[in-house]
């Protein structure tokens, strides 16, 4: 018998990186909100590498934090390690990656939802969910009835959950928890438009049978650079990471055994990432490598597992050993866990809008590895654009909808839903086309102000952020009213710097600009140079250095506006259409782009189909 | 979307053999039938597609014109919809007659390149395809018309996939080595980038180039014959007129285009005009043609100054060697067949290009030809190769160069690669749309803008 159990504005099914996003975001809007998980252990797991951040990925964390998000905050509180990739590749690129201790974390975000005032974690499977008065009435395997007004699924692997090692394969969800498998059968029945990805993970050794003393040593960055704008400092490195090779006897097993891989078997339906093969896919498909890396991560400060990134694979437990203990370092390596895949189900995101909520379920979102994406950042950036729409939606606001011109989370949410992903997602600098001006330094300075206006980021935060634009343009200001006369020391530097001389006075910016020169080098000419953070310093230079490629995309962005202000009708049947070609007229019917710029990166849709959209567009407005 | 049935005439307006109008859109066989009498009776509108019938244009009771009319039906036509095309006699005020009968029997007069963006409407054709046939039926040389179809043949489509080519592998590879900074890939060397750009810049300016002579094959140099009177202007006419004067070329549906003073020498194009005599005078009336003349003179696009060999040079040829330094020249020297008079050394010190021809004997036609060829750089020329043949593709190639360029030169400033993965984007896309497969709203614009009436 079922009984019924509560009432809520917001109901949030999964407690992972995008569900703790989702329901903080919603509880903190004021919002009366649940939270729903299969196990309380399990909150904000990580059952694969025990880090947050790289590249891209970096970014997205940046950006979560500068609009009022808790992953950076809680990612810095549990730092292990901290380095900033991609330095000397140029500042669009670079990336925050912060090795972290996995219990920590989870343990830490567990009891911020706790403490969340409006906000309630249960665990509880959810099992079926059926619209009810405008809402939705959630039950859970105990038989409690949940009514609310908005819900947002982010199920992760858990749903219809397979795992896969070798031939044993069996349903169950991440690092041994109970899979959602009703929940998957009430989703389908709802009309939901499901499919299979898999992902894997690879095996977990255990620390002292490995022999480092012939391993490369990977240290981290001093000092380590925090993610949330509001961290001062994160002390010291606490530990390094370690990497070894693979070598021919690796390869020989990979290939002797590659007939017992459930994916090479055929067992498997479901699409893996191709970014982030197993070990046997990288031997197979790149046959003439002769060696692949692995990167030896800790997983925690008072844990003795290691992780093997690099080194994922599906193959039996057996032959897992066998080929890990070719590799050097790991000859006498005792498996902890082994690797396995995993495979699940995952929601078509073409069926959402912009704002995570389903086309045709008014009030129902979706977010992180339901939604076809991959890692922990890409789950929490869509939990928190999913969470804060649940909540505008129920208090009858205008929903929040952020750009591919204003951020990498608008531009992995435009992806997901206009392109939709044939394979899970992962977020990359090269999938930003103005990715110049989307920096990781600069992510208050774009985000911020809109943070504060939806209320997730607090009056003081505000004011502190205005004070620190000010700073900014007041030193810009400086540098162009600063003349540094000509000196023998000056044009010391410049030669060493392999950068012409002066002969008369010239403006400090004038020098930033300079390639070859940067603030640290010119501070002893500098003499007025004000205290301010490192961060500002290094947005200052930036944007100096960049200006013209910073203004060529701010030009970008206004052209692709153009296209987005161009809007398309809603509601209207593009069969009728008959320039357009029939995989266009299908892709538009049921994607539905608001506008042009959007239709325009629909897949399926050419230039051509474009070309027709415009004309008829045009043809209309005469009449 | 439901279409209004247009009509236009569908061959170049002249005195040509046979004039067509095409009638496309839904009501096309029905609005036909009001005013061709089928001979046995048969209604267009009972036909099938890809069937002819022969008969008579009738308006007000009156018979216009024995007419052939060829039925399409939809989608099998060149826009796609149904459509009727009425073959007549021909001739100006025949054709325009016929056509008036047709639009007054419902039909409504086709825009400018309506009939091609109904085809690229209904999926015919794609944007290439479509530029393409804008300069076909432009075309006025065999040679122009050879270079258009290569154009569609994707001649320059080849040419431009593999600069494309090049920059979207080093692209990647940027994109790669910045998105796995850990992983085994590649380092991205200076040179690596230097050198795919320095090719990538050769290519682009290489194609940028073959505009001019583009233009010169497509739409004919503007051409001064020079010299005192007598010395053999009309000769040299007469040997130009040797060379063709009407052109048909292959493609269905355009026709004979005779111009007076058009003449085509090999590849190229010439519009010749006439010039008045070079020199100073007193009187006031014919001081103002000999002013016109030193400026059409001074701005054309090709000078043929003609030399008398049997007499030595005048002022006037004096007059004209000066006037020659400052535009493309080629020095004709008539009546080889004569003797000698004439210093060629003081012709050869400012004009280089220098041929000799004799009315009497034909001889020098073929060096002509050629020393037209080489100066307007057609001769270089292969078609097959695919050069640039229109605005917007010139516009492309001038700023994905600017792009390469600017990539080249942030390496050498020593600029990090991020922008320079940006900068190399920025003209993939570019190429990218010259071939159509990105499109904005100025393409689509200036795509249409170019298109005449009928295909």
């Amino acid at each position: 018998m079922t009984y019924f159990a509560g009432e809520y504005d917001v109901a949030v099914i999964g407690a992972g990186h995008a569900g703790i996003e989702a329901a903080l975001a919603a509880a903190r809007l004021g919002c009366r909100t649940a939270i729903f998980t299969i196990n309380m252990d399990a909150v904000g797991n990580c059952p694969c590498n025990p880090s947050i951040g790289g590249t891209a990925k970096g970014h997205l964390v940046r950006e979560l934090d500068a609009l009022g998000g808790e992953m950076g905050k809680t990612a810095d509180a549990c730092f292990l390690q901290s380095r900033m990739l991609n330095r000397g590749k140029g500042p669009a690129v670079h990336s925050l990656r912060a090795q972290i201790d996995r219990r920590k974390y989870s343990d830490t975000m567990k009891h911020k939802l706790e403490l969340q005032k409006n906000l309630e974690l249960r665990q509880a499977e959810i099992t079926d969910i059926e619209a009810c008065d405008g809402g939705w009435l959630l039950t859970t395997q105990m038989l409690a009835q949940y009514r609310c007004k908005s819900v947002v699924v982010a199920t992760g692997t858990y749903l219809g959950g397979r795992i896969y090692v070798g031939e044993v394969s069996y349903e169950s969800g991440p690092d041994g928890m109970f899979p959602a498998t009703k929940l998957a059968l009430s989703l389908k029945a709802l009309g939901l438009p499901l499919r299979r990805f898999k992902t894997g993970t690879p095996a977990r050794i255990l620390r002292r049978s490995i022999d480092f003393s012939d391993l490369e040593v990977q240290k981290g960055d001093e000092p380590p650079q925090p993610f949330s704008y509001e961290t001062e400092s994160l002390g010291e490195n606490k530990v390094d990471c370690h990497i070894s090779w693979t070598n021919d006897r690796t390869k020989q097993i990979i290939l002797e055994n590659i007939h017992r891989s459930p994916l090479y078997a055929g067992r498997i339906e479901g699409v893996g990432p191709r970014y982030c093969p197993s070990f046997e896919d990288k031997v197979m498909r790149f046959a003439d490598k002769p060696r692949h890396q692995l990167f030896i991560e800790p997983c925690g400060e008072n844990t003795e597992e290691m992780y093997m990134q690099g080194m994922s694979s599906s193959l039996p437990e057996e032959v897992q050993l066998k080929f890990y203990r070719t590799i050097k370092g790991l000859e006498h390596c005792v498996m902890m866990r082994p690797a396995y895949a995993i495979e699940y189900d995952c929601v078509d995101p073409t069926a959402m809008n912009a704002t995570l909520e389903f086309k045709d379920y008014p009030g129902l979102y979706g977010a992180g590895q339901f939604n076809g994406s991959s890692g922990y950042e890409e789950a929490a950036a869509q939990g928190f654009v999913a969470g804060v729409n649940a909540a505008l939606k129920v208090q009858g606001k205008e929903p929040l909808v952020l750009t591919r011109a204003n951020s990498y989370i608008g531009t992995l949410v435009d992806d997901l839903v206009t392109k939709g992903a044939n394979e899970p997602y992962r977020m990359m600098t090269s999938r930003s086309e103005y990715r110049l001006v989307l920096r990781q330094d600069n992510a208050d300075e774009r985000l911020t102000p809109i943070g504060h206006e939806i209320g997730l980021i607090s009056e003081e935060r505000y004011q502190k952020f205005l004070h620190k634009q000010a700073q900014k343009k007041a030193e810009i200001k400086r540098l162009k009213d600063t003349t540094i006369a000509p000196s023998e020391e000056l044009n010391t530097l410049l030669v060493s710097r392999e950068t012409s001389e002066i002969t008369t006075g010239v403006r400090l910016i004038d020098l930033l600009k300079r390639p070859q020169l940067d603030y640290a080098c010119l501070t002893p000419f500098d003499k007025d140079r004000p205290n301010l953070e490192p961060n500002l310093f290094e947005q200052v230079e930036i944007e100096i250095k960049y200006e013209g490629y910073i203004q060529k995309q701010l030009k970008q962005v206004e052209q692709m506006k153009k296209l987005e202000n161009k809007l398309l009708p809603t509601g209207f049947d593009y069969k009728e259409l008959k320039g357009l070609r029939l995989e266009a007229q299908e892709k538009l019917n049921r994607i539905k782009p608001l506008n042009i710029g959007q239709a325009s990166r629909i897949s399926g849709v050419s230039p051509a189909d474009i070309s027709v959209l415009l004309i008829w567009l045009a043809t209309k407005k005469e009449k | 979307m439901k279409n209004q049935t247009i009509a236009a005439i569908s061959t170049a307006q002249g005195e040509g053999g046979i004039g067509v109008i095409r009638i496309s859109g839904s009501n096309a066989a029905a609005i036909a039938d009001r005013v061709f009498q089928n001979i046995n009776q048969r209604k267009l509108s009972d036909m099938k597609g890809y069937t002819a019938a022969f008969g008579k244009i009738i308006a007000g009771g009156e018979e216009l014109d024995e007419a052939v009319a060829l039925v399409f039906r939809a989608p099998h036509s060149y826009t796609g919809e149904d459509v009727v095309e009425l073959s007549c006699h021909g001739g100006v005020f025949i054709t325009q007659q016929v056509l008036r009968a047709v639009l007054a029997a419902g039909a409504s007069p086709a825009e400018a390149g309506e009939f091609t963006k109904r085809a690229f409407l209904n999926g015919k054709m794609d944007l290439t395809e479509a530029e393409a046939v804008i300069d076909i039926i432009s075309a006025k040389s065999r040679s122009a018309a050879r270079t258009a179809l290569f154009v569609k043949d994707g001649a320059l489509s080849r040419r431009i996939t593999k600069v494309k080519d090049a920059l979207l592998s080093l692209a990647a590879h940027l994109s790669a080595w910045a998105d796995y900074p850990e992983e085994d890939i590649a380092e991205v060397t200076d040179d690596m980038i230097l050198n795919t750009c320095a090719a990538a810049i050769s290519d682009l300016e290489g194609l940028l180039s073959t505009y001019d002579s583009g233009q010169a094959v497509k739409q004919g140099i503007d051409t001064v014959i020079a010299g005192r009177p007598n010395v053999g202007k009309s000769t040299l006419m007469n040997l130009l007129s040797g060379c063709e004067k009407s052109i048909v070329t292959e493609i269905p549906g355009t026709t004979r285009d005779v111009v007076e003073d058009t003449v085509v020498a090999g590849d190229v194009i010439l519009r010749l005009s006439d010039t008045a005599g070079l020199r100073d005078t007193d009187d006031k009336v014919e001081q103002i043609g000999v002013d016109r003349a030193k400026k059409r003179l001074e701005q054309c696009g090709l000078l043929l100054a003609v030399f008398d060999n049997s007499r030595p040079l005048e002022a006037f040829d004096y007059h004209l060697l000066e006037a020659a330094q400052s535009v493309p020249s080629i020095a004709i020297i008539n009546k080889t067949d004569l003797q000698s008079q004439l210093d060629v050394n003081k012709i050869s010190d400012k004009i280089n290009k220098i041929v000799y021809i004799s009315a009497v004997t034909g001889d020098g036609r073929d060096e002509l030809i050629q020393a037209i060829s080489e100066l307007a750089g057609t001769s270089e020329l292969n078609p097959s190769e695919g050069i640039l043949s229109n605005e917007r593709q010139r516009a492309n190639v001038a700023a994905a160069l600017t792009s390469v360029k600017e990539a080249k030169a942030a390496i050498e400033m020593g600029l990090t690669y991020d922008a320079i993965t940006v900068t190399l984007e920025d003209a993939i896309s570019e190429l990218l749309e010259m071939t159509g497969e990105r499109t904005s709203d100025e393409v689509i614009d200036r795509v249409f803008h170019n298109f005449c009436v009928g295909k």
